[in-house]
């Protein structure tokens, strides 16, 4: 019985495993009957953990643009206003510096704003707040006052949004000391991530993706827990593999678990690490795998100048990890262009599947 | 002929122990009754309104130890940024050094009209408002020389001073202002009477965001007074060359406002009671124009002269300097005297000179510090330096 426990436990906290299949088998093995995991999209993990969040402490709120009376632009917020009212959820009128800088304040004498960007793209009119109100304080003060403001909202690439509505922010935020950076793929991310940051003292930046929003996952009984939070700061690795590590975050993810399953047909068994926390970065578990598996790609939406993949490499470049690359470590991220909107363009313009097989065989010279 | 006799009464009655006790207390304990009235009333100029029916009083008792204190504290603001000015061009202080001397009545005449527990915030011209808002000198000149006793830590500099209740010290041009009413929320969310005094200067009143947040707080009614400091010149560029509208007190529109002589203690602090029982009885923001002036530059490497004339600055400086029309009232209304406040002078004179001592002296804060505060309430961790091979250690 411990040692299911224990094999659960580690099954939800990032521990070695083969896929969800594989966490579904122990669950019925343990009770014996209908596992207790349900199907949550990401939209209501997320909607779940702001609804825990506010009814465990009455200063956190929740303030944006269509947050309250549309129930949020993308349903995220749907029902809380209706439970919560005006004081905890706040319609703001379109104000971006304005209201970021309203919630980077409250912040600063004492409340736990979350503060919902519409899309990340609109941050850019507030990064100074974010950045320089939110992220600097701490440090400026030598400790005196602390920022303990989440900025939330869908980032990167959605599907024919066109050029300005599509940027990912997770290099801009993730360049920034004193804040923090988190990336959610599945539902338990969403709904552990956006717990944790709430709860974290520090200003928090939590990347959600827009076409994850109505992606449904299995969401396990702890996770399901009303305290169930998912650490900042630790990668997961969402399959193990021995021949090559594929380092990925939010919707990404799924590709690469998409390619590994193509992949493993023709013997190839790729390692998948979720990054999850962007700023700080769990560069150890990237090592550790790289070390196993010798050959390293990063996959993301972002556009590779300066980008989440560069860091990486960079990194496994002054690392232990270097000496046991067998190749070059290679990138794949959005093309270096503004995000067209015709369809095929726009596909052709993010990593898909067989960019990722392609990349795989090419490292593996197979 | 009676102050000979005084003063002959106040040796006697010195004694022999006399070399000890400070004199000024002794020429106040034998003056005190005798001479000085307990208080006064003074005729204050009326505030220019908008959206408002009436004003602050047009007139202002101020008592005896109130004058005294304000004097004192106005004194003692002049001086440390005239210490700062010195220390700048000894290169001591380094970067950005934005002084405040000759707007002394602003930031000692809003203390007056608030409570310890309200809140203040402001942009780089802080220093003023670090020392009403309680930082001590002392820290005040650490912090501008660096050093580890400084208020930050030598972390911050000039712009970024915090205390309790006070939120800096902010460098962006018009940031401040919607933290200001964010602080403003939390009052109102909290529900504690507190309000919160949120600074911009006439340079900062043209930024897009300040409007933003007009609109939010008036939609929301936060308990926000907005305080424009228009010393007629944002840098080099007067507020006929920046403005369309110089009335800084109506560009507020739905805010109601008022604009005040930023050069009169007791305008300012009349005005802020108005303006704060306005805010604290649920209203809404107000808005106050302080029109006041500062004798520097800009900053440190502004001599302050390309764009405005020394007849100017010398203009204000015998008409209207705030510290001296404070005095003169005093003076001539019994509620202090010439040599009393030439005491406190000496005082301030003493306890600056002690503060720049600390400041030059106190060590800059350890290399092992350098990675602090990153994150708050979190285990230590690894911050990385210029190479890979230097890392600091980061505690919360």
């Amino acid at each position: 019985m411990a040692a299911a426990a224990g094999a659960l436990r580690r099954l939800v906290r990032g521990g070695p495993q083969q896929g969800l299949g594989r966490l579904l088998q122990l669950r019925s093995g343990i009770h014996g009957s209908a596992p207790a995991a349900v199907q949550v999209t990401v939209r209501d993990a997320l909607n779940q953990a702001l609804d825990e969040e506010l009814e465990r402490d009455e200063r956190v709120f929740l303030l944006g643009e269509e947050v309250a009376q549309y129930d949020g632009a993308y349903k995220i917020s749907r029902g809380l206003w209706k439970k919560y009212g005006d004081k905890r959820i706040i319609d703001t009128p379109i104000s971006e510096m304005g209201f970021t800088g309203i919630a980077v304040g409250a912040a600063m004498a004492g409340l736990r704003p979350i503060c919902e960007f519409m899309t990340f793209n609109f941050s850019m009119q507030a990064i100074d707040q974010v950045i320089n109100s939110a992220g600097k304080t701490l440090y400026m003060s030598a400790g005196m006052v602390s920022v303990p403001v989440v900025f939330r909202g869908p980032n990167g690439a959605s599907a024919g949004v066109g050029a300005q509505h599509s940027q990912c922010f997770a290099a801009w935020y993730g360049h920034c000391p004193g804040l923090k950076v988190v990336s959610p793929w599945s539902s338990e991310d969403a709904k552990g991530l956006l717990k944790a940051s709430v709860r974290d003292d520090n200003p928090v930046v939590m990347l959600e993706n827009e076409l994850m929003y109505g992606v449904p996952f299995e969401m396990s009984e702890e996770a399901q827990s009303k305290d169930f939070l998912v650490p900042i700061g630790k990668a997961k690795i969402e399959r193990q593999g021995t021949h090559v590590t594929l380092v990925s975050h939010s919707r990404s993810v799924g590709h690469c678990l998409e390619a590994a399953a193509v992949l493993v047909k023709e013997g190839v068994e790729c390692e998948v690490i979720n990054l999850r926390t962007i700023r700080p970065m769990d560069v150890e578990s990237i090592e550790a795998s790289v070390m196993k598996t010798n050959h390293l790609i990063t996959v993301e939406g972002g556009w590779p100048q300066f980008g989440v993949g560069a860091e990486i490499c960079a990194r496994m470049m002054e690392g232990p990890a270097f000496n046991y690359l067998d190749a070059p470590a290679v990138r794949l991220t959005g093309a270096d262009v503004p995000m067209p909107y015709a369809k095929i363009l726009e596909e052709n313009c993010l990593p898909q599947v067989k960019d990722i097989i392609f990349a795989v065989k090419k490292i593996l010279n197979i | 002929m009676r102050k000979m006799l005084l003063a002959a009464l106040s040796r006697v009655l010195q004694g022999p122990a006399a070399a000890a006790r400070p004199v000024s207390r002794v020429v106040v304990a034998s003056r005190n009754y005798a001479d000085f009235a307990s208080e006064a009333t003074f005729d204050i100029k009326k505030c220019d309104l908008h959206r408002l029916e009436e004003g602050p009083p047009v007139t202002a008792v101020l008592t005896r130890e109130e004058g005294l204190h304000y004097y004192r504290t106005m004194q003692t603001i002049r001086r440390m940024e005239l210490k700062s000015d010195q220390l700048y061009k000894q290169k001591i202080i380094r970067g950005f050094c934005h002084l405040y001397d000759g707007q002394e009545a602003c930031c000692v005449g809003l203390e007056a009209g608030i409570k310890p527990t309200d809140h203040l915030i402001t942009a780089y011209r802080a220093h003023g408002y670090a020392y009403t808002r309680g930082t001590s000198v002392r820290e005040i000149l650490a912090e501008l020389t660096g050093r580890k006793g400084g208020c930050a830590k030598g972390k911050g500099g000039s712009m970024h001073m915090y205390a309790q209740n006070f939120y800096g010290g902010n460098g962006i041009v018009g940031a401040q202002v919607p933290l200001g009413a964010g602080i403003a929320l939390a009052c109102k969310y909290f529900g504690k009477d507190e309000i919160c005094l949120t600074l911009y200067g006439d340079g900062a009143a043209n930024q897009g965001q300040i409007f933003e947040t007009y609109n939010m707080a008036a939609l929301w009614k936060l308990p926000c007074i907005f305080i424009c400091e228009n010393n007629r010149y944002g840098m080099g560029t007067s507020v006929e060359r920046a403005a369309a509208s110089t009335d800084y007190y109506k560009r507020g529109d739905y805010i109601p406002g008022i604009r005040v002589d930023g050069m009169d203690i007791l305008c300012v602090r009349e005005a802020t009671k108005f303006a704060a029982e306005h805010c604290r009885s649920g209203k809404g923001p107000m808005l106050m124009e302080l029109q006041t002036y500062r004798y520097h530059g800009h900053s440190m490497s502004d001599p302050g002269i390309s764009y405005r004339t020394r007849e100017e600055i010398q203009e204000v400086r015998s008409k209207s300097d705030p510290i001296t029309l404070l005095k003169d009232r005093m003076v001539n209304n019994s509620l202090s005297s010439v040599e009393e406040l030439k005491e406190i002078d000496v005082e301030v004179r003493k306890e600056i000179e002690e503060a720049a001592q600390f400041a030059t002296t106190d060590p800059e804060p350890p290399l092992e510090e350098l990675g602090n505060h990153i994150y708050k309430n979190e285990p230590p961790f690894e911050v990385r330096g210029p190479s890979l091979w230097l890392k600091y250690k980061s505690v919360g």
